[in-house]
């Protein structure tokens, strides 16, 4: 496509969406904030942000239709961009809360044990997995902004695209054909994140 | 690997940056924030902290001016502190583009806000800032800029604000503060061992041995720096530099 490709972040009272847009506009994307399912549809491009609890961000997900509306748009295959609790909502079962998530990808998402602190807050260096268009042009061991309590279990190993170590491995980017998700904030980890909203917006061009 | 993070954090009154060389007395300004905070940025900082000090009601609302336009050209965490009374002034530095809210007088005053903001808004956007004092052999909790006695013991202090819902503790020796002897190492350690969410160290560094002590003596996860990086005696890049040849991991 020529035009700018316009990309829809779910705004279901998540916080701080100021640096998600930020970070797409400066990747050439235009963006819509949007709290209506319906526009969606007429999106090239889908991010679903995510900060706070995973069973309230269901529960406004569910009532205001997007939990439906996000199913139907990643059917068709549609680029959908899930970052830390959003990605975390891709799966289904969920012990935060507990509640169930979208039911996007087999596995689930359990809360970090064992003797590290919890959250995992600060940089961590990414090791990657394959490929994924979301690495493109990134340095192997570049590093990363996370800050989370739960992490995911994916069902299928060949969906984690890279892994951090905090003693013990924590899946950091996940991919299934366009849908891709960051357990980390890419709009907080300076150029690098920076870079890997450019790739996301060049997947959403090539759709 | 995670690594230990280095933080400047700048003092903010009416929208521009000032640093005091004694706890809370200001000096003359020192420049723009967000020519600061890009700057900072660029050496390799891994968060910023804005320290709100304006007094005046009218100023409040540059420092969400300013978080706003801070946001908008650097990307990494950024935490407000100063001023934030209530839930709604979180959702405002929230909202105009802040990742973390520190609060300090407002939570000893109101440990029930931890959990406001906390249930609110996430453990991770809250940090409680807690100003400490040797005295009588323990530390005490001092409020409202360092002026009030709150009648909290420190390291009890943390485990509370923990247990309420704090995401993060950012510990200022305020007998340390302004001094560059380096930071209050033995406070450090004590709250560090009794809580399990990141401490960040602050009051007192002057130098990249004082950050990299704060990690390996003290086990803190992160540093604050004001002064050294400020008056441009060591960059944040020479500090982490610094750090790594005594092992500490850093982002570089």
């Amino acid at each position: 496509m020529t035009r700018q490709p316009l990309i829809a972040v779910v705004d279901y009272g998540a916080g701080n969406l100021h640096s998600v847009r930020r970070a797409l506009e400066k990747a050439g994307a235009s963006v819509l904030l949007t709290s209506e399912p319906a526009d969606l549809d007429a999106a090239d491009g889908l991010v679903l942000p995510g900060v706070g609890s995973a069973s309230a961000a269901m529960e406004r997900l569910n009532s205001r239709g997007f939990a439906d509306a996000l199913r139907d748009q990643v059917g068709r295959g549609k680029p959908l961009l899930g970052v830390c609790l959003g990605m975390q909502l891709f799966y289904g079962a969920n012990e935060e809360g507990p509640t169930t998530g979208l039911g996007l990808l087999d596995g689930e998402v359990r809360r970090m044990r064992g003797d590290r602190k919890v959250p995992h807050m600060g940089w961590n260096s990414l090791d990657a997995r394959g490929e994924s268009p979301l690495l493109e042009g990134i340095n192997e061991g570049s590093h990363a902004y996370f800050v989370h309590s739960y992490q995911v279990m994916p069902a299928s190993p060949e969906e984690v695209r890279a892994t951090c170590d905090y003693q013990g491995e924590v899946v950091a980017i996940v991919q299934k054909g366009s849908l891709v998700g960051t357990q980390f904030h890419p709009e907080k980890s300076g150029d690098v994140g920076l870079k890997m909203y450019e790739n996301f917006v060049g997947m959403v061009r090539a759709w | 690997m995670l690594t230990k993070r280095v933080i400047p954090c700048m003092d903010v009154r009416d929208g521009k940056v000032v640093k005091n060389l004694r706890y809370f007395t200001a000096l003359p300004d020192a420049g723009d924030p967000v020519t600061l905070a890009r700057a900072y940025n660029e050496q390799g900082a891994d968060e910023l902290i804005y320290l709100d000090i304006t007094a005046s009601v009218e100023g409040r609302g540059l420092i969400l001016e300013l978080v706003s336009r801070t946001a908008d050209e650097v990307f990494i965490p950024l935490t407000v502190a100063g001023g934030i009374r209530n839930v709604g002034d979180m959702q405002s530095v929230l909202h105009a583009g802040a990742d973390k809210t520190g609060i300090n007088t407002s939570a000893a005053t109101n440990p029930g806000l931890i959990t406001e903001g906390a249930e609110r808004f996430g453990s991770q956007c809250i940090v409680v800032a807690i100003d400490a004092k040797r005295e009588d052999g323990d530390w005490w909790v001092y409020t409202h800029g360092g002026r009030k006695p709150a009648s909290r013991r420190a390291v009890e202090w943390a485990r509370e604000a923990q247990e309420r819902g704090a995401g993060e503790l950012l510990v200022t020796s305020m007998d340390r503060d302004g001094t560059g002897e380096g930071y209050d190492l033995e406070l450090l350690d004590r709250i560090c061992a009794t809580v399990s969410v990141p401490v960040i160290a602050s009051g007192g560094a002057a130098t990249p041995d004082h950050l990299a002590d704060a990690v390996e003596q003290a086990g803190a996860d992160a540093v604050l720096a004001a002064s050294m990086f400020h008056y441009g005696h060591f960059t944040v890049g020479e500090a982490k530099r610094s750090m790594r040849e005594r092992g500490v991991p850093v982002r570089l």
